[in-house]
């Protein structure tokens, strides 16, 4: 398999607090890869630099080689490296379908001239094609205000993947769903994104959805990489265990409160 | 020699009297993120009661010195009941909106205080000269300068020293610095936030409205003095980031001294200077010259 | 033209429906018609960024770039050709815009409120203190000439009335057409969320920046118009409160067509003529409250009122209009 991203030395810090250190990952073409770690390990940093929303303190991230530190986001997400966010990224006043319409009108704007409508039947029925394929097509014509958390993540995932992204990453996909439709969620995601042959980073703090979709995982801790390797290693790794899984165990108790005052309210 | 004393006195002279226009709009801006437009208004009210008051005092024939009470009242007296009318009446109902839209509400507020101003006094402008004229002037290097000025420039000192003092060590200030920094923390922790903001709406106005009624026996009153001092209070708060006390002290000094030199040196880009003053710090530090960063947002 | 939609035909059905006015109403009134064409050309300008989400209190500065244009293209250059004034205009204002517009397109909500009103100020307060321009007097503008035909009188009149109908109707047609389409509707996105349309791939800046400059160019071209009619310029047209009118149009109107801030400001001039008669101390008390009352209850503006009646009546065009 084809290395699709590298990083190599990667490193953040903010004033005299320290985001990433020493950050050396590879990531290879049509992989799904999990990621795990507390929260304030790093993870979305990671991701936030690769991006582009960050600008790494030191560090190279070669895109196909190429490296693309620094970049703004928008040619970072036209050469291809995509992401989706914890708290979803809509256009809250509008429609689910309008969201992902205006979502193609962008990836495909350079062919289509300023005067010309932005929107047309075909890019309607587009939109459509998309929305069918993470099942939420009935949602089409809801405010996304209106909608559940779940749809809202899979409209903000959605939206991610109208740029065709060889390299696509997940901030903790399935927070805010139930406990429950966790794993069919994830299963109608990753079954969506396999037609596409996208490289797949997710974050997640769930050790069974990582177990059951995630072949390879890599754990956070502190800002550097705690492991790197197949799950099922990295599962039972002592460190890991112990500073990542056992802090997920006590804030999994403090997300079940959480949910547990918010269906009272 | 000459020019440079003109410019120093003059310069405080405008510092002075900009930061009294504008301190009570970048405290309203600091506790209740509202950038009020309507501010012009209450200084124009200021204006135009104190003037009024003044001229009405003066015909009885009484002594002078009784007009310097009858300008904290008049203030105090316009920015209490305008101040608690539009904030109870009105704006309370429109807390949690984005800020330009609470831009656009005390726009019309302005435009509504604009034609109160003229339908109870009039088009017609008003003079209240005495309480300028009275106190005289005094020698400075060879340059006449009259003592209300410097009354107004110790007004402005007290003012932001009164200010200071009372946000820093007292219990009510330190508690709407609670507010300023976290609204829904401070609510959290039991703090009556609608309280503090109506006291701050009500302390914001009478400070308009008062910079208005000190001004008045300098100036003639006429109509769209509010229209012309809410834009150069504009550009006083951006200067030191809005918000910030301190920053108004700074950028009505840079205001003022800007304004004075050109005065001085060549008059027909007085108001230009201040325009551009605040166009430049927009440019280059567009949350003022003393703002923090912001933090992340995803 | 097979291609219209419904704003597209009302614009064209309006020209000679404004040729017919021109004939039919009596001069005065054919006289507001005229100059609220102007006036709402700057009005459409105000409308587009706030679809961006940016309320532009100094819309006036490219207003009076516009008719000041027109005034020293005489004065100085004594060319009185409308169709070279348009293109002295067009050109000032594309250059200036250009250059402000790479530091306003970085800033949002009550920042470019205050940095667009300041530009304004500092033009308007350079004009207030040039005496080759009259200072705040302002100086007169000559009759309009067209490619050497020079018309006096009615003909005149006639002649720039025409010309008027025809450049905003056509500007509005073009904006429509921009407001649909791809730029269009990355800037509607940029004030839901910008954060978005750049993870998208595509530079929020770059689609403020072209919006900027777009609605810079048609108030130049209102600021011509409206200079001509009235032959006279003064540096009010830069003054932030006159921008502040044109903002209440749009509030008032709404933003949901570029048709609604065309027939806002011709009512709310039609209006002002009345109240300034009537009771001339509480014009802008009327104005406030109205502005008040439609933030309140009408946030949307007139238009949706419209909009709603429509799709009232037409429920199976539901879709088709909200993606309008």
């Amino acid at each position: 398999m084809s290395v699709i991203l590298e990083t190599v030395g990667l490193e953040k810090s903010f004033d005299a607090v320290v985001a990433a250190h020493n950050i050396n990952i590879r990531i290879h073409a049509g992989e799904v890869v999990g990621v795990i770690g507390s929260n304030g390990a790093g993870k979305t940093t990671f991701v936030n630099m690769v991006t582009g929303y960050l600008t790494p303190t030191a560090g190279q991230i070669l895109f196909h080689r190429e490296d693309i530190a620094g970049m703004p986001t928008r040619e970072i997400t036209k050469m291809g490296i995509c992401r989706s966010f914890q708290i979803p990224q809509l256009f809250p006043e509008l429609t689910v379908l309008d969201n992902v319409l205006i979502a193609l009108t962008i990836a495909r704007r350079g062919k289509r001239g300023w005067l010309r409508p932005a929107i047309d039947a075909g890019l309607t029925q587009d939109a459509m094609d998309l929305l069918a394929r993470f099942h939420i097509e009935e949602h089409a014509h809801k405010l996304t205000t209106t909608l559940a958390q779940g749809v809202r993540k899979l409209v903000d995932i959605a939206m991610a993947t109208v740029a065709q992204p060889r390299l696509l990453f997940l901030d903790e996909p399935t927070s805010g769903v139930s406990a429950e439709e966790k794993m069919s969620f994830m299963a109608t995601l990753i079954d969506a994104l396999k037609a596409t042959d996208t490289s797949v980073l997710f974050i997640e703090h769930d050790m069974e959805l990582i177990e059951a979709f995630a072949p390879r995982c890599i754990a956070f801790y502190e800002g550097t990489i705690l492991a790197d390797a197949p799950t099922s290693q990295v599962l039972e790794n002592d460190k890991v265990r112990e500073f990542v899984i056992g802090a997920e165990f006590h804030r999994s108790a403090d997300d079940d409160a959480q949910n547990d005052m918010q269906k009272g309210a | 020699m000459f020019t440079t004393v003109a410019i120093i006195l003059d310069g405080f002279g405008f510092a002075a009297w900009l930061f009294l226009s504008s301190v009570g709009l970048t405290l309203i801006y600091g506790v209740m993120r509202i950038l009020n437009i309507s501010h012009g208004g209450f200084y124009a009210l200021g204006a135009y009661s104190a003037a009024w008051a003044i001229g009405l005092y003066t015909q009885t024939g009484n002594t002078i010195a009784l007009t310097y009470l009858i300008i904290p009242v008049a203030a105090i007296v316009v920015g209490i009941l305008t101040g608690l009318l539009v904030e109870r009446g009105l704006l309370r109902f429109m807390y949690g909106h984005e800020e330009v839209l609470m831009v656009l509400v005390t726009y019309a507020v302005f435009l509504i205080l604009e034609d109160v101003t003229k339908l109870i006094w009039g088009t017609e402008s008003y003079v209240a000269y005495q309480p300028a004229f009275w106190l005289g002037t005094v020698d400075v290097a060879g340059i006449p300068y009259t003592i209300y000025k410097f009354l107004i420039i110790g007004i402005a000192v007290a003012v932001g020293a009164g200010l200071y003092w009372g946000l820093n060590h007292t219990r009510v200030g330190k508690l709407l610095l609670v507010v300023i920094h976290d609204r829904e923390v401070s609510a959290a922790l039991g703090i009556n936030v609608t309280l503090f903001f109506t006291v701050t709406f009500v302390i914001g106005t009478t400070l308009g409205a008062l910079g208005g009624a000190l001004t008045a026996p300098e100036i003639s009153v006429v109509p769209g003095i509010g229209a012309e001092v809410i834009v150069m209070a504009f550009a006083v708060i951006v200067i030191g980031g809005m918000g910030s006390i301190g920053g108004a002290m700074i950028g009505a000094v840079i205001v003022g001294f800007a304004r004075a030199m050109s005065v001085h040196l060549y008059p027909p880009v007085e108001m230009f200077s201040i325009y551009l003053v605040m166009a430049v710090v927009l440019a280059v530090r567009p949350y003022g010259l003393f703002a923090l960063a912001e933090g992340r947002k995803i | 033209m097979k291609d219209f939609d419904k704003t597209e035909w009302a614009l064209v059905i309006a020209f000679p429906v404004l040729l017919a006015l021109m004939v039919l109403l009596p001069r005065w009134l054919v006289n507001y018609v005229q100059i609220s064409m102007g006036m709402g050309l700057v009005a459409l300008a105000v409308m587009i960024q706030m679809r961006a989400g940016l309320v532009s209190f100094g819309q006036g500065l490219y207003f009076c770039v516009g008719g000041y244009a027109a005034g020293m293209a005489d004065k100085f250059l004594g060319i009185s050709d409308i169709f070279l004034i348009l293109i002295l205009a067009v050109a000032a204002s594309l250059v200036l815009s250009g250059v402000l517009g790479l530091l306003l397109r970085r800033y949002r909500e009550i920042f470019f409120a205050m940095l667009t009103l300041a530009v304004s100020m500092i033009l308007f307060s350079l004009l207030s203190s040039s005496h080759g321009l009259g200072s705040t007097d302002g100086f007169n503008l000559p009759q309009a000439s067209y490619l050497g035909w020079t018309p006096t009188g009615e003909t005149g009149t006639a002649a720039l009335y025409v010309l008027t109908a025809l450049l905003t109707l056509t500007s509005a047609a073009l904006i429509h057409r921009f407001l649909r389409g791809p730029v269009g509707k990355i800037v509607e996105a940029i004030r839901e969320n910008e954060l978005r349309v750049e993870y998208l791939g595509t530079s929020a800046h770059a689609s403020v920046h072209a919006t900027y400059m777009i609605a810079a160019v048609i108030s130049s071209i209102g600021g011509v118009l409206w200079a001509m009619s009235l032959g006279h310029v003064t540096p009010e047209m830069a003054n932030w409160t006159t921008s502040g009118q044109f903002v209440f149009i749009v509030i008032l109107a709404g933003t949901g067509n570029v048709i609604a801030p065309l027939v806002g400001t011709f009512v709310l001039e039609v209006l002002r003529v009345y109240a300034v008669e009537v009771s001339p101390n509480t014009w802008q008390m009327i104005l406030g409250i109205v502005m008040l009352l439609t933030i309140v209850f009408l946030p949307k503006g007139l238009w949706s009122l419209l909009e709603r009646a429509s799709k009232r009546s037409l429920p199976h065009e539901h879709a088709q209009e909200q993606s309008q």
